[in-house]
């Protein structure tokens, strides 16, 4: 195969930042649904 | 707090075909007679550039009923702003993406032409456009305000996608995109199912984005209301008992 670090790059910086991105809305959302009243809690979300 | 069954089932379908991507576009198409390997780049890079303009399509859309008075709403906004810095997010992948590729194809890892620079500009345009959400103000003010900023910034899209046609470029025309392609692909076999599952695959990962950052947008926009509130009943008592310093504080 030719090209490899360039491919490395690419795929590793591409997944890296989507899977960062993805971990921090989940983490965010979970940090503030705990702040929420039990009565506006949402069972569905988030 | 769990999360609803079809978002569940939507990111496990997201993770499995970003899986089958990954071999599909690693491991089983032949390298370009050309490009050499390469061409593996585009199988991410052409899937997040359609995911841009979604993104971007989305933002403008939903600007566009916040703006309409018949369909006015306040999630309308907060989806705007949702879709636009998922939109940022895949910009930025597409331009580090493209860098990478073009240094291996083209022997620069940037240059001034067309379609570059038109992305690079639409990249900064959606950056001021969520700088410019953060800004304070009435609420309908903000989001009307919102709406104007990301309508103008959409004006860049289609200079984007027609780039390539109006100008003399250094980068190629559209393989896929557009109407002579659309029916008759420059591409073919396993390269072209390879692109067309990437184009798939991320638009799943596109709609569980755009789905829980909309949500998190919710409680954050809640979470703001409530501390307003607070603060303008405290101003109040304050000023009804008169034990206020007189000093604003934050």
């Amino acid at each position: 195969m030719t090209h490899v670090g360039y491919l490395i790059a690419g795929y590793g910086i591409t997944f890296a930042v989507l899977s960062s991105y993805a971990a921090w809305i989940v983490s965010k959302k979970r940090a503030l649904a705990r702040d929420l009243p039990p009565e506006e809690r949402d069972p569905r979300w988030p | 707090m769990k999360s609803g069954i079809g978002t569940r089932v939507l990111g496990v379908a997201t993770v499995a075909s970003l899986a089958l991507l990954a071999v599909m576009a690693l491991v089983i198409t032949p390298p370009d007679v050309n490009q050499l390997d390469a061409v593996r780049l585009i199988y991410i890079h052409v899937p997040m550039a359609t995911v841009m303009y979604v993104a971007f399509g989305i933002t403008a859309l939903a600007s566009i009923l916040y703006l309409v008075p018949r369909t006015r709403a306040r999630k309308w906004d907060i989806l705007a702003g949702a879709s636009a810095e998922i939109g940022v997010v895949f910009t930025g992948l597409v331009l580090i993406t493209g860098s990478i590729w073009g240094r291996t194809t083209w022997g620069v890892w940037w240059t001034w032409d067309a379609r570059l620079t038109s992305t690079a500009v639409l990249f900064v345009l959606f950056l001021g456009y969520l700088a410019l959400r953060r800004v304070g103000g009435d609420v309908d003010a903000r989001a009307k305000r919102n709406s104007i900023a990301a309508l103008a910034a959409f004006i860049d899209v289609p200079i984007v996608h027609k780039s390539v046609e109006w100008w003399r470029t250094l980068h190629q025309k559209s393989s896929l995109l557009d109407e002579e392609t659309f029916l008759h692909p420059h591409i073919h076999g396993s390269m072209y199912w390879t692109v067309m599952l990437g184009i798939g695959s991320f638009l799943l990962l596109f709609a569980w984005l755009v789905i829980n950052r909309y949500r998190l947008a919710k409680l954050e926009d809640r979470f703001e209301d409530e501390g307003l509130e607070r603060a303008i009943a405290e101003r109040r008592a304050e000023a009804l008992t008169g034990t206020g310093t007189g000093v604003p504080t934050p």
